[in-house]
């Protein structure tokens, strides 16, 4: 059964420019009357989307429908939609009133005139000037601008003009009114105001808004529905409630709000690990999977249980099954303080009515439900806590690998005695430097253990096969996880040398070079 | 103070030397003597003879028809040309875009000997036939008038809206609607000013004139005479005609008359702008 609610359907289109993809595969359906919003940053199709819908772009690829009528190719006058463009693109050469009644102008409607011969003749007829203007006057008064009807646009405020672009898009009546970034240009006060004009003027109107921002509070503000897009695609569709507390992937998480990500992998069933701790959650994922768990600021819960005070072995052991962290900083938001609390090296964001102290020693308590778990799409392993030890190898955890520690400073070489030699003649020691290393999924090559080698070694825990490849999981001894592509089959629990080239590790030093200069 | 006074008698001099010749010019043109720098004594009488003056009047009549036309021709091929470009991608108008500076920096006499050698080529292998008329003429004064249309709307363009375009079809105008009911009002202080541009180009072309010219017009069977080659014509054998003075200062006026009621327009526009943007401000 067709949806009859089913306003615009959009069904595998994608665009193309001089061979770049700005919008790949989009689909989407939209229901009458609802409040579409497409978020994401600059750049990522959603504007693109929105001119595909008026008109002023055909797609490459794919289908538009509007109420079940194919409309892909049909150009922008002939479709029942509106558009409040980015800077509003008023003519600047007609006043307001003339403004607003431009497109009831030359509007055409049919009216059946009876001949003297008594036939009826169907003809299209222009608006008369009384009805275009108590179309105008309505609209005006939609948006309060009554009294400005004579004004030359030039003399209008921006928040004015915002009105008269609104005003001149609903008079038509349209069944969708697209906004493209509308608020934009406005300031901040301005922008809060017209956020819930808009609101309010779409739930008096009923027509579908389909709206486009790179504002995640304005989208979470105002949608009914929010279609996340990053690169051309759509990264999640759903409501508010849904995108800001379970987010489909870590990018959607980043962009709808300041949150805690970590790299975690289940443990067990309904069991993560991140922040060298294990966690009850909500949602299960197979044993071993490497996933993203996010966790958004006001839902860590703090407990002081030392003032001014390191971490000491007498505290360790008194709270061993709780997580423990020292606040770092405080900043006061207005209702709520915002801290960042250390636990080892890592940060946690944490936003909170009471009031803590920075040095304050806290138990760190995070609710299985607040734990959001979210798919990792792996391509590469990175490893944030990787160092170059005194014969420039990489040190990542239990392994060692030979690296090459020129790509930290372009223009460099080696000399003899194992020091960098910048393109300045400058000498640099790396022993120690911490980095932040890479190595794709492809470039792991693992290989039966040989034992009279001196190898890095892992035991696989899990394979996946991927329809033309293994994916393996190998663990060391000291629970770094390797995950690599191969063709070769192994058994779970073969224990393995684990091999990379040093031209395919990336590594990326951790602070500045300067301060590895030596005489 | 001293600094001030020099300034001002710097500025003044300019001036002098400026609207002297012509100054100087309307002078004579209230005294019927031959030789320039002689005086006859005051009187109207160049004025009537003027209008009786069947060659001057023929010259004159032949110059405007040219300049409206020609002038027509050029804005509106320059004006789409213009919109056109300006829609188009980017390497594209970039190469039109240069391609319209070159005939204007370029030295109009190798213009006129390429339009003659081209209309000599055609005649002779093409159409088999003498080429110049009104119509080779036409051409000239064209060519030489369309970049600087080109040129005055295109910066009219670049200072609208693009989405200009695109709003008036969104509101249900057909490409044509939208360019005349939003597009032309946009451009067309650029509009105006290429065309007025276009028929001072014309008016007082001679080179591409004489070049290109043949048969028609108001001269009927003979060569098209405008003002400027019937000047060239008669000096090679006798002096300037004195009714010349009377139509040139005839001329300067007409000129200096759409000067004054232009300015007067944008000083008065002006004002009504800010006196609205004053109530603005008192709201």
């Amino acid at each position: 059964m067709e949806d009859t609610n089913k306003i615009i359907s959009i069904s595998n289109v994608s665009k193309v420019y001089d061979g770049v993809t700005v919008v790949d595969d989009f689909n989407l359906d939209i229901t009458k009357g609802e409040f579409v919003t497409f978020l994401g940053p600059s750049g990522c199709g959603k504007t693109t989307t929105l001119r595909m819908i008026a008109g002023f772009e055909t797609p490459s690829e794919g289908k538009i429908l509007l109420n079940g009528k194919d409309i892909t190719k049909l150009p922008p006058y002939k479709r029942p939609v509106n558009t409040v463009f980015q800077r509003y693109a008023l003519f600047p050469h007609l006043d307001v009133y003339d403004n607003v009644a431009f497109g009831l102008k030359l509007k055409k409607v049919p009216v059946t005139i009876t001949k003297k011969n008594g036939k009826k003749v169907v003809k299209m007829k222009h608006l008369s000037s009384k009805t275009i203007d108590e179309k105008v006057a309505r609209a005006l008064k939609i948006v309060d601008l009554e009294e400005l009807e004579d004004r030359d646009i030039s003399t209008l405020s921006g928040g004015q003009q915002q009105r008269v672009a609104i005003a001149r898009a609903i008079v038509n009546e349209p069944e969708i009114l697209l906004l493209d970034e509308p608020l934009g240009a406005l300031d901040l006060k301005m922008r809060k105001e017209m956020q819930l004009e808009l609101k309010e003027m779409h739930n008096k109107l009923g027509i579908t808004f389909i709206y486009v921002t790179h504002d995640q509070e304005e989208a979470l503000t105002m949608s009914d529905t929010i279609v996340v897009m990053k690169a051309g695609q759509i990264q999640q569709v759903g409501t508010p409630k849904d995108i800001y507390n379970e987010p489909k992937n870590a990018y959607v998480a980043n962009f709808i709000g300041e949150s805690n990500i970590y790299n975690a992998t289940m443990m067990g069933k309904k069991v993560v690990r991140f922040l060298n701790s294990n966690f009850a959650c909500v949602d299960d994922f197979p044993i071993n999977e490497k996933v993203d768990v996010v966790i958004r600021p006001e839902d860590v819960d703090l407990k002081r249980i030392a003032r001014d005070k390191k971490i000491d072995d007498a505290l360790k052991e008194k709270y061993k099954d709780k997580l423990i962290g020292v606040v770092d900083s405080k900043i006061f938001k207005g209702i709520h303080y915002e801290y960042v609390v250390l636990k080892g090296k890592n940060e946690i964001i944490v936003q909170d009515t009471k009031e803590f102290n920075v040095g304050d020693v806290v138990i760190i308590n995070i609710a299985p439900d607040d734990i959001h778990i979210m798919a990792k799409e792996l391509s590469t392993n990175t490893y944030p806590d990787a160092y170059i030890d005194k014969n420039n190898k990489l040190v990542i955890s239990d392994c060692v690998f030979d690296c090459d520690i020129t790509q930290l400073l372009a223009g460099s070489k080696l000399d003899e005695e194992g020091y960098l030699i910048g393109p300045d003649g400058k000498k640099y020691d790396l022993n120690d430097a911490d980095v932040f290393a890479q190595i794709n999924l492809g470039d792991i090559e693992i290989l039966d253990h040989n034992p009279d080698e001196d190898e890095n070694v892992g035991v696989i825990i899990s394979i996946v096969y991927k329809g033309d490849h293994y994916q393996y999981l190998i663990r060391t001894k000291e629970e770094e996880d390797f995950v690599c592509d191969s063709d070769y089959a192994f058994n779970e629990n073969d224990i393995v040398s684990i091999n990379v080239k040093k031209e395919n590790i990336k590594l990326t030093l951790k602070g500045n070079i300067q301060k590895y200069e030596i005489e | 103070m001293v600094k001030k006074i020099f300034g001002q008698i710097y500025i003044w001099l300019i001036l002098i030397i400026m609207y002297l010749p012509i100054l100087i010019l309307m002078a004579f043109s209230f005294t019927d003597a031959v030789y320039v720098g002689q005086w006859n004594g005051f009187t109207f009488d160049l004025y009537p003879r003027l209008f009786q003056n069947q060659e001057i009047m023929i010259a004159l009549g032949n110059t405007l028809i040219i300049a409206l036309v020609s002038a027509l021709v050029s804005t509106l091929l320059g004006t789409t040309g213009a919109i056109g470009a300006f829609y188009s991608k980017k390497w594209f108008r970039k190469t039109i875009d240069s391609l319209t500076q070159i005939p204007i920096v370029n030295a109009e006499i190798v213009m006129a000997l390429s339009l003659t050698i081209l209309f000599v080529f055609m005649g002779q292998y093409i159409f088999q036939t003498q080429l110049f008329s009104f119509w080779t003429l036409l051409i000239g004064h064209v060519v030489l008038s369309l970049p600087f249309v080109y040129i005055s709307v295109k910066p009219k363009l670049q200072q609208m809206d693009p989405s200009l375009y695109e709003a008036a079809l969104d509101l249900g105008a057909t490409p044509r609607t939208a360019l005349r009911k939003v597009l032309l009002p946009e451009i067309l202080p650029g509009v105006l000013s290429g065309f007025l541009l276009s028929i001072t180009l014309s008016l007082d072309d001679f080179i591409i004139s004489a070049f290109t010219r043949g048969t028609g017009l108001l001269n009927g069977e003979a060569n098209i005479e405008t003002l400027s080659t019937l000047i060239q014509a008669t000096i090679k054998k006798r002096p300037v005609p004195p009714e010349m003075r009377a139509l040139t200062t005839i001329i300067f006026l007409v000129v200096a008359v759409a000067v004054v009621l232009v300015s007067l327009y944008r000083f008065y526009q002006s004002k009504h702008k800010k006196s609205h943007a004053q109530e603005r401000m008192g709201r």
